[in-house]
């Protein structure tokens, strides 16, 4: 089956071909007029970062000064190296990977197993049991703030990563990509490892998973890139300057940077630096992700 | 194709056998436990116990659920101006998203889509935005926007037009936030529009064409009917995710100026975590779940209807 975007370009050849004489001249002119705002639009819309990137290049006298301008008289790194020098920002970059790759490891198991356990294993009530986790995509995690800030406080888990590790592992979406893909499953593999005297573990493990490569995918994406982001809630249970995520660490320190415009851009560029090349190496299953199944943070 | 798959799951259940795990179904209750185990901790649970505790005077600061409230709590949050103007921020805040988020989303896709060459470099332009975190993306608008030296401000001074102060004026600080969002997440429906276009078939387009429709009657009688599920769904997450909005306001204004632009959660937070009010925060958690519920039947009903209409 062909990729999606593979598509048009075969179909255009064929549209063009039915647009004879004039209107084929008008309809080139037309989609070059088409391109011309796309560009200045797609344009417009990287300013902010590119933006973002001159005033990180700038000594931070130079961010202050009138005029505005694009234009860098003494471009320099200074910027970037303190950020990195004033060793905040590492323990950011800590917390951040170690939250978002234990809530990625976890739910990949979590979400996985019990979506087996939905699509492919025979138990009474299973109807139940799918809608029960299924309800959970009806309640948005901001309105448990209060009852779980509380929760956490009587486990003794505040200001430790797993309180907020374990409230973004068990996310009903990560379960429905999985069954979706398990119902999708030739079951001739399955009874003949069963014939072969595989157990029910070894089947989920060698046999379903392997195969589900790109769910896998997909969810451990989309779970790290959402789990990188949150704010709320890391923001609520994080008060330790030392734990705290990269989103806390910039939203908390913020007012601390005062004027010094370059070193405020160099540190959001480099809270999001991991994430722009997650995008760039991931951008097809990313982008195809989304499509598929209109995840939305 | 591996992706191909992640796009288009296999919709159409089949009837399939089921692997027999057993009588008692053990092995099924396994795979199940770890995931519901945690569900029930961190979902079930604080859902259940924050209900309760909206019935109840209970703080943050001291143990237990404190005194019985009834529904003082909820008549309070009904009858307070606070409460009424939080919501109405993150409404206003939704309507000042939304439209704009839905058709430039889809102007951009129904151009990009004519584009035979470079096509990547539009979904880069339109798309990095949305994978930056919340914090990132606030940091860099509040310079943009800062008077004077804010690259906005001089831009518009470039062109004899005196800015606002943007996030510091009481009548543009939403405006303003809405602007940022607009350029953070219009990928996302980007995205989505582009994909939905790529499964119109050409030859409705053929067939059009040689009845004499022009450009413009195709995409009002062919494109736009066509698109309509994906639509209600663009405009669906888009309603939802804008009623949950707290981050960009928490950054570039706090709330400000003069809580201009304080949504609900952010009510909700300062209720809870400033005032330590704990009960009657989860009291308005309560009605904004229940405003956020009604949203996601809306949808419910809608996509059923289209459905058995397709």
């Amino acid at each position: 089956m062909a990729s999606a975007t593979a598509d048009p370009t075969t179909v255009r050849s064929s549209r063009k071909g039915i647009a004879a004489g004039d209107p084929q001249r008008s309809s080139r002119a037309f989609n070059r007029i088409c391109t011309g705002v796309l560009i200045a639009f797609s344009l417009l819309w990287l300013m902010p970062l590119l933006w973002a990137l001159d005033t990180a290049l700038k000594p931070n006298s130079e961010t202050a000064a009138l005029p505005v301008t694009w234009l860098i008289k003494h471009p320099t790194l200074d910027a970037f190296r303190s950020i990195l020098g004033q060793g905040d920002i590492w323990h950011w970059y800590a917390a951040s990977f170690i939250i978002s790759a234990l809530t990625v490891v976890v739910t990949l198991l979590t979400a996985s197993m019990a979506a087996f356990a939905l699509s492919q294993l025979r138990f009474r009530r299973r109807g139940f049991a799918f809608g029960f986790i299924m309800a959970g995509i009806m309640i948005p995690g901001q309105v448990l703030i209060v009852p779980l800030f509380r929760e956490m406080g009587a486990m003794h888990l505040l200001n430790t990563y797993w309180a907020v590790i374990l409230p973004q592992v068990p996310t009903a979406i990560a379960v429905f990509v999985f069954k979706q893909f398990f119902d999708g499953l030739p079951h001739e593999l399955e009874e003949s490892a069963r014939i072969d005297g595989a157990s029910t573990w070894q089947i989920y493990r060698r046999i379903a998973m392997p195969l589900t490569r790109p769910a896998v995918a997909a969810v451990a994406i989309f779970t790290f890139v959402w789990s990188w982001n949150n704010l709320l809630w890391p923001l609520l249970v994080l008060s330790n300057p030392k734990l705290m995520t990269i989103p806390v660490g910039l939203a908390t320190v913020q007012g601390n940077f005062g004027i010094r415009y370059a070193d405020t851009m160099a540190a959001s560029l480099l809270g999001a630096l991991p994430l722009i090349v997650l995008f760039l190496f991931f951008q097809r299953q990313i982008v195809e992700g989304i499509a598929g199944t209109g995840l939305k943070g | 194709m591996t992706t191909q798959i992640i796009a288009r799951p296999a919709a159409t259940p089949r009837s399939k056998k089921v692997l027999d795990s057993g009588r008692g179904g053990r092995p099924a209750l396994g795979f199940l436990a770890p995931f519901v185990i945690l569900y029930l901790l961190f979902v079930i649970g604080p859902a259940l116990y924050g209900l309760l505790m909206s019935f109840f005077g209970t703080s943050l600061v001291r143990p237990g659920l404190g005194t019985f409230a009834g529904l003082r709590n909820y008549a309070e949050a009904l009858g307070s101006s606070d409460f009424w103007s939080s919501l109405w921020h993150t409404v206003w805040f939704t309507i000042l998203t939304t439209p704009p988020l839905v058709v430039i989303g889809f102007v951009f896709a129904l151009l990009a889509e004519r584009v035979s060459h470079g096509k990547w470099f539009f979904r880069l332009a339109f798309f990095a935005p949305y994978i930056l975190p919340s914090a990132v993306m606030a940091l860099i608008w509040v310079w943009l926007y800062t008077p004077d030296l804010g690259l906005i401000s001089a831009a518009l001074a470039k062109i004899s037009i005196t800015a606002p102060t943007w996030l510091g004026d009481p009548n543009w600080a939403m405006i303003s936030i809405a602007i940022a969002t607009i350029w953070w997440t219009l990928g996302f429906n980007f995205v989505l529009y582009l994909a939905g276009l790529q499964d119109i078939p050409r030859e409705l387009y053929e067939a059009a064409s040689m009845d004499g429709a022009g450009r413009f009657q195709q995409i009002r009688h062919i494109t736009i009917p066509l698109l309509a599920r994906t639509t209600t769904l663009v405009i669906v997450l888009q309603v939802i995710a804008s009623l949950k909005v707290f981050d960009q306001m928490y950054i570039m204004t706090g709330g400000g100026p003069n809580f201009s632009t304080r949504p609900a959660l952010q009510y909700i937070y300062d209720i809870g975590f400033t005032d330590y009010r704990v009960g009657y925060g989860a009291a308005a958690s309560t009605l904004f779940f229940i405003l956020v519920l009604a949203v996601s039947m809306v949808w419910f009903v809608m996509t059923r209807r289209q459905e058995r209409q397709a």
